[in-house]
C-alpha cells in the first residue's frame, strides 16, 4: 500500500477532514480552532474547507461548549470538541465525569453519546504546572469513557477516525511534543481499532509497556541496549481504556520482565494498574524480577527546563532500570 | 387567571393530580423503607411543571432537574415505568439504573433528570444546536432552580445560547430555597429574570402556582424561541415538601409552609374552574378519582415487577 510522510498534527487534521466529508453530522468546536487554526495549529485550513458552521469557535466556556457537544451527541450528531490544553478538562470535569460517560447507563441504554474530546496533553514545553499535565489516569477511572493516547502519526489518524465513528465518549489525548514529528501513513483510507495495543519493537529479554510520547524514548533506549546484547520488546498501549491486557500478559510471559514507563506522575498513575494486571495474571509465575515503573516525580510540573527534564523518565533512566532488572 | 377553557383546565388538573399523588406514594413507600436511596419531591411545584410541559409541542425536548418527577410526568413519561424505576425494578424506565434523580425517556423527549445542579443548561444547548443545524422545529427546555442560577454552567449556557441564537427555553422553577438557603442570602438582586438582560435575551416572570398562566406564558415563549433563539422564564413557586429525606425544615416556619399550602396549584386550579363556572365539582372530583386509580395501578405495577438480575450491572456501560 502506498504511503506518505506526514506530521502527527497533519494526521489528526486528515482524520477530522475525512470524517467530516464522510458524515455530515460530524463537526468540530473549540476555542480558536477556526481562523487561528488551533493553539497548536492542528485544524489548519479546516475552516476554509468546511466553513464556520462546522468548524466552530466557542467562547472560553469549557462547561458550556463541552456540555453543548454532549447534548448534540445525544441528539444524534457526532461532535469533535477540542479543549486547548488537557489541564482545562478540570474546569469542565462535571461534563467529562458526571455527564457524558453516565448518561447511557443511568438512562437504561436509551441514549448514546458519540463525542470525541480532543486535547493537547503532556509537558516538555516550558508551560509549567497548569499547562503540562498528563491526566489520563483520572480519566481511566471513569467507566463509560474511552481513552486514547496515540504515539505516531499513523496511530493518531487511524485511531481518531475510529473514535469519531465510535458511539461512546472518547477522550483523545494528543501529545504536544509529538505534533511536529513525522511518520509514514497510508495514502488510502484506514482505521485502527480502539483497544488494541501495538508491539512497536519485538524482543526477548524485557517488555517495556508504554504509550504516548514515551514510546519514542523507549524505542531509542531499546536501540541503545541492542548494541549491548539486550533485546527489549516495546508495547505501545495506544488505548488506555479499554486496555489490551492480553497483549501485555502475552509479552511478559515471553520476556519474564516488565517495566512500565509513562510521563504522568507515579502515584495513582496508570503504571500501577498495568502492574496489578500483570501481578494477578498467570504472567506473575514467569517473572524473573520485580515489576518496575518509571514515571514523572510526584511533583507539579516545574517551569525551569532543567527541572522539568529532571522529573521525567529519560533514556538513561530506562536503560539503567532494564539493566537492573536483568542483572 | 380566569379559566374558561374546560379541556385545557382539566388536562392541567389531571397532570397536577398525577404528580401530586405520584409523589405522595413515593413519600409513603419511602417512609416504609420500600424505596431506597433518596428522593427530591416537588409537592407544591406541580403548576410549573404542568403549565410548562402543556405549553410545548410534542416534538420538543426537555432536561429535568434533580427535583424532576413532575416535569417528567407532565412531559408524558409512562407513570408505571417511572414508578417501577423509583422502586429500582427491572421494568423501570431506566431499567433500575437511574432511580428518582435520573428519570429519562428519550422517546418522550425527556433527555434526563440530572443530579448535578445546572448541568442541564449546557446539555440543552446541544440538542438545540442539533435542532437548529437540522432546521427542525424543536425547542429544548432546560429546567433549573433558583439555586442553579448561581452556577457557572448557568451563565456559560445562557451566553452560548444567546451568542448562537439556539432554540433553548430556560425555565427556572424558583422555589426561593437552594436546599435550605433562602435566595435572599445568596443573591443581591433576587429578580432572576434580570439575569437574561446581559445575555440579550427576553425574560418573563410568571406565577408558577397558576398553571394556566404558566401555560400561556410558555406557549408564546415557545413560539418566540423556535423563531428567534433563547428566552428565560422564571416560574415563582414553592416547595411544600422538604428538600429530601433528611430535611427537618429548620430553615423555614410552619406558618410559611401553611400559607403556601393554601396557595397550592391544584386547589387554585379547582377554585378557578369552579369560580368561572367552567366545571362542576363532580367533574373535578372525577379527575381526582381517576388519577388516584392510575397511581394505584402504577404502584401495583412497580411492586409486582422483579428486581434486575445482578448481571445487568454490566449492560449499557458502553454503546456498541
Amino acid at each position: 500500500m502506498p504511503k506518505k510522510e506526514i506530521t502527527y498534527a497533519n494526521a489528526i487534521k486528515e482524520a477530522i477532514s475525512e470524517e467530516m466529508i464522510r458524515d455530515e453530522d460530524v463537526f468540530m468546536m473549540g476555542e480558536d480552532i477556526g481562523v487561528y487554526r488551533g493553539a497548536f495549529g492542528v485544524s489548519g485550513d479546516l475552516v476554509e474547507t468546511f466553513g464556520e458552521d462546522r468548524i466552530i469557535d466557542t467562547p472560553i466556556s469549557e462547561q458550556g461548549f463541552v456540555g453543548c457537544a454532549i447534548g448534540a451527541a445525544v441528539a444524534g450528531m457526532r461532535p469533535i470538541v477540542e479543549i486547548m490544553f488537557s489541564d482545562f478538562m478540570t474546569v469542565c470535569w462535571d461534563m467529562i465525569v458526571n455527564q457524558a460517560p453516565k448518561m447511557r447507563y443511568m438512562f437504561g441504554g436509551k441514549v448514546s453519546v458519540p463525542m470525541v474530546l480532543r486535547t493537547a496533553s503532556g509537558g516538555g514545553t516550558g508551560a509549567a504546572a497548569q499547562h503540562s499535565q498528563s491526566l489520563e489516569a483520572m480519566l481511566c477511572h471513569v467507566p463509560g469513557l474511552k481513552v486514547i493516547v496515540p504515539s505516531t502519526p499513523r496511530d493518531a489518524k487511524g485511531l481518531l477516525k475510529s473514535a469519531i465513528r465510535d458511539n461512546n465518549p472518547v477522550i483523545f489525548l494528543e501529545q504536544k511534543l509529538l505534533y511536529r514529528t513525522k511518520g509514514m501513513v497510508e495514502e488510502e483510507e484506514f482505521t485502527i481499532p480502539i483497544g488494541e495495543a501495538d508491539v512497536k519493537r519485538e524482543g526477548q529479554d524485557c517488555t517495556i509497556i508504554t504509550y504516548g510520547r514515551m514510546v519514542q524514548m523507549c524505542l531509542a533506549a531499546a536501540e541503545s541496549m541492542e548494541k549491548e546484547g539486550i533485546d527489549v520488546e516495546v508495547i505501545d498501549l495506544r488505548t488506555l481504556l479499554p486496555m489490551d491486557t492480553e497483549a501485555i500478559i502475552k509479552s511478559v510471559i515471553k520476556t519474564r520482565h516488565a517495566l512500565v514507563v509513562h510521563e504522568a506522575v507515579k502515584t495513582g498513575g496508570i503504571a500501577g494498574e498495568i502492574i496489578a494486571r500483570i501481578a494477578d495474571s498467570e504472567a506473575f509465575y514467569y517473572l524473573d524480577a520485580p515489576l518496575k515503573r518509571l514515571a514523572s516525580e510526584d511533583v507539579p510540573v516545574p517551569f525551569c527546563p532543567v527541572l522539568e527534564k529532571g522529573i521525567l523518565p529519560d533514556e538513561a533512566k530506562i536503560i539503567a532500570t532494564v539493566k537492573e532488572m536483568l542483572a | 387567571m380566569k379559566n374558561e377553557n374546560k379541556e385545557l383546565g382539566l388536562k392541567l388538573l389531571k397532570d397536577m393530580y398525577l404528580c401530586r399523588k405520584f409523589e405522595e406514594k413515593v413519600q409513603h413507600y419511602f417512609s416504609l423503607g420500600m424505596i431506597h436511596g433518596t428522593t427530591h419531591l416537588s409537592i407544591g411545584e406541580e403548576g410549573a411543571a404542568a403549565g410548562t410541559c402543556e405549553g410545548l409541542e410534542p416534538q420538543d425536548l426537555m432536561y429535568a432537574t434533580h427535583r424532576g418527577h413532575s416535569q417528567a410526568i407532565c412531559k408524558g413519561i409512562d407513570i408505571n415505568l417511572m414508578m417501577a424505576e423509583i422502586f429500582g425494578k427491572a421494568t423501570g424506565v431506566c431499567k433500575g439504573k437511574g432511580g428518582s434523580m435520573h428519570i429519562a425517556d428519550k422517546d418522550k423527549g425527556v433527555l434526563g433528570a440530572n443530579g448535578i445542579v445546572a448541568a442541564a443548561l449546557p446539555l440543552a444547548c446541544g440538542s438545540a444546536f442539533a435542532a437548529k443545524r437540522r432546521k427542525q422545529n424543536v425547542v429544548t427546555v432546560a429546567f433549573f432552580g433558583d439555586g442553579a442560577a448561581n452556577e457557572g454552567a448557568f451563565h456559560e449556557a445562557m451566553n452560548l445560547a444567546s451568542a448562537w441564537d439556539l432554540p433553548v427555553l430556560f425555565v427556572c422553577t424558583n422555589n426561593t430555597y437552594a436546599m435550605s438557603t433562602h435566595i435572599s442570602k445568596v443573591m443581591k438582586d433576587t429578580d432572576i429574570a434580570k439575569r437574561a438582560i446581559p445575555y440579550g435575551m427576553p425574560a418573563e416572570t410568571v406565577d408558577g402556582n397558576d398553571s394556566l398562566a404558566v401555560y400561556e406564558c410558555i406557549k408564546s415563549a415557545r413560539d418566540y424561541v423556535a423563531k428567534n433563539g433563547p428566552m428565560l422564564i422564571v416560574e415563582n413557586t414553592y416547595r411544600i415538601s422538604g428538600h429530601s429525606k433528611s430535611d427537618g425544615n429548620l430553615y423555614r416556619t410552619k406558618d410559611e409552609i401553611n400559607a403556601w399550602k393554601a396557595r397550592n396549584p391544584i386547589d387554585k386550579m379547582r377554585n378557578d374552574l369552579l369560580e368561572a363556572k367552567t366545571c362542576t365539582v363532580e367533574e373535578l372530583d372525577a379527575v381526582d378519582k381517576e388519577t388516584t386509580e392510575l397511581i394505584d395501578k402504577a404502584v401495583k405495577f412497580a411492586l409486582d415487577s422483579p428486581y434486575p438480575e445482578l448481571d445487568d450491572v454490566y449492560h449499557d456501560v458502553y454503546a456498541l
